[in-house]
């Protein structure tokens, strides 16, 4: 595409307006950004804020005790929640340690072809393939359960986990475990105490990953999950639809602290040698 | 020597079984299952197209609604992303790039579900957008009204979706060689010719990637019209899950099911036709 033809008008703003303008763009961008967020944290204090008041008309955390009360279900929701993660984690890496270790290695056949492989369910819209899972799941004894659900987040998650692993064992070199073997280790051992430690930080940049979209994960839950499954994102909804702002909101500020925990401290896990080559 | 070189792998691809399994069974086994019950009419056991009839007389307006909100919500997160990720790459005034870096990442951690619930009480005709322009003069009270329909759910997706294609897009714009920027900006060229005529052209294939995995993500989001429109039109995962839940009518929802594929298919052959004729392989 060549702009030759329409030659852009080439203007010079005065320092002054220029700044002024760069200002306002950032701050406009800054409003949209945390306007939302800032929006949910007011409703979290707010006890009555009605139209057309601009901000509430009664602050405090009554709403904090509602939510954590046993029989309001959240903190229900929220320890089945933390639960399926974990299950989910453990799931994944059981699945991604190997095949990632696998992957690793430039010599396996049609390897481009696997990574793609563990990139479908990524590529594919999943709300139909949920229900039908649920369908095959109800004819197993598996929707309402625990071990249902954890299947579908462990499938939605094991392409970043798998990614991972691959790109974290991929940045070793080979030469550490050379130098293992020719000490007169067997392979299992080199691998237990070379190439396993040495890749541990990639390994828990996805374990954080799968844990994160465990917690996050909506559509698998909702179908497979029924009727006894209810994580957070679920009761969430539930509050939400009841027209329930304050609860809605105060549970959507639990589900926000992990991943803005993440977002801190994920650079510390996941080296730029290894995200450089995720998915390569 | 081949199947010398086949025998050195098979220990490598036992370990890679397991996970291939697990995709295969709980992934490409209920996707055949969909593509294949789309066509399948479940009270007398035969094949026939009955459902899509079905399905485009009932869900019609709400199959043209998803491929205008998610086309449009992709096409806004295109522009978007290219001009933070040209800003973060040419700007250069650096406090200004600092901190456009420092804000603009934050929805991209935060849950569809979250995200759905903040633009729930962000956008409502009370929320915080309507108070904030009329506290600013700029809307009157009585033409306030709440943004909680389609319009929302284009709001919902761009918000969340922009920092994932500005953080790929500013990753591989990043890693271009400068010197050609610098001999173009040496010659008197502006900063959005550059933008356009020479770092754009080198970064399209990352430009591809992340616009097409956003419009997947879109297409695949249940609880954000769930949460942000009441009633309908609505979006198409609302009413798959509306058909199975309320109706037990697999049949329907899975000929739903099969649209949306359609449309993600239609993305990828798109992409894959670029990235031919482009002569390069797709990244």
């Amino acid at each position: 595409m060549t702009l030759d033809r329409f030659p852009l008008v080439q203007f010079r703003v005065p320092g002054i307006a220029s700044s002024l303008l760069r200002f306002a763009l950032i701050g406009l961008l800054a409003a949209a950004v945390f306007g939302p967020l800032l929006n949910m944290l007011i409703w979290t204090v707010a006890e009555a804020w009605y139209f057309p008041a601009k901000l509430p008309i009664r602050w405090g955390f009554a709403f904090w005790s509602k939510v954590f009360r046993p029989e309001a279900g959240a903190m229900k929701a929220l320890s089945t929640s933390l639960l399926i993660a974990c299950m989910t984690v453990a799931l994944s890496l059981v699945l991604a340690i190997p095949a990632g270790y696998a992957l690793s290695k430039r010599k396996l056949p049609l390897r481009s072809l696997f990574l793609l492989f563990f990139l479908l369910p990524q590529a594919f819209p999943t709300v139909a393939v949920h229900m039908n899972i649920a369908r095959i799941f109800y004819g197993l004894g598996l929707t309402g359960t625990i071990w249902g659900v954890m299947l579908v987040h462990a499938i939605q998650g094991l392409v970043f986990a798998v990614w991972i692993a691959s790109a974290a064992f991929a940045a070793i070199g080979e030469d550490q475990v050379e130098a293992a073997r020719n000490l007169g280790a067997t392979p299992l051992r080199a691998f237990m105490t070379v190439s396993l430690p040495l890749a541990a930080p990639g390994l828990m940049a996805s374990a954080i990953f799968v844990f994160l979209i465990s917690l996050d994960e909506f559509s698998g839950t909702f179908f497979v999950g029924v009727p006894d499954v209810r994580t957070l994102p679920l009761t969430m909804l539930n509050a939400a639809l009841e027209g329930n702002y304050q609860i809605a909101s105060i549970t959507a500020l639990l589900l926000l602290v992990p991943s803005i925990l993440f977002m801190l401290f994920v650079e510390r896990f996941l080296k730029a040698d290894v995200l450089a080559s995720v998915g390569k | 020597m081949a199947t010398l070189r086949l025998r050195k792998s098979l220990p490598l691809l036992a370990l890679l079984m397991p996970a291939l399994l697990m995709v295969g069974l709980l992934f490409v086994y209920p996707l055949l299952f969909s593509l294949a019950y789309a066509f399948r009419d479940e009270s007398s056991g035969g094949w026939y197209l009955g459902n899509f009839t079905k399905a485009f007389a009932l869900y019609g307006g709400d199959i043209w609604l998803t491929v205008v909100v998610t086309l449009l919500s992709t096409a806004l997160v295109g522009v978007l992303a290219v001009a933070i990720a040209g800003y973060l790459t040419l700007g250069e005034n650096s406090r200004a790039v600092a901190a456009l870096r420092w804000i603009y990442r934050w929805p991209m951690f935060i849950p569809f579900v979250v995200a759905a619930q903040l633009m729930r009480t962000f956008l409502a005709k009370s929320g915080m957008l309507n108070n904030s322009l009329m506290s600013l003069g700029l809307l009157e009270p009585l033409n306030a009204m709440s943004l909680l329909d389609w319009r929302g759910v284009v709001v919902t997706f761009v918000w969340k979706q922009l920092p994932f294609a500005a953080l790929l897009i500013s990753g591989a714009m990043a890693s271009m060689d400068r010197s050609l920027m610098e001999s173009a900006r040496g010659l008197g060229a502006g900063r959005l010719r550059i933008l356009l005529e020479i770092v754009l052209p080198q970064v399209s294939a990352t430009v591809w990637v992340s616009l097409i995995l956003s419009f997947v993500t879109m297409l695949s989001a249940l609880s954000v019209p769930m949460m942000i429109i009441a009633g309908s039109p609505t979006m198409l995962t609302v009413d798959m899950a509306w058909r199975v839940n309320s109706y037990g009518d697999y049949g329907v929802a899975n000929a739903l099911g099969f649209v949306s594929f359609a449309m993600s298919g239609l993305a990828a052959w798109f992409y894959l036709r670029q990235g031919l004729r482009e002569g390069g392989q797709p990244t």
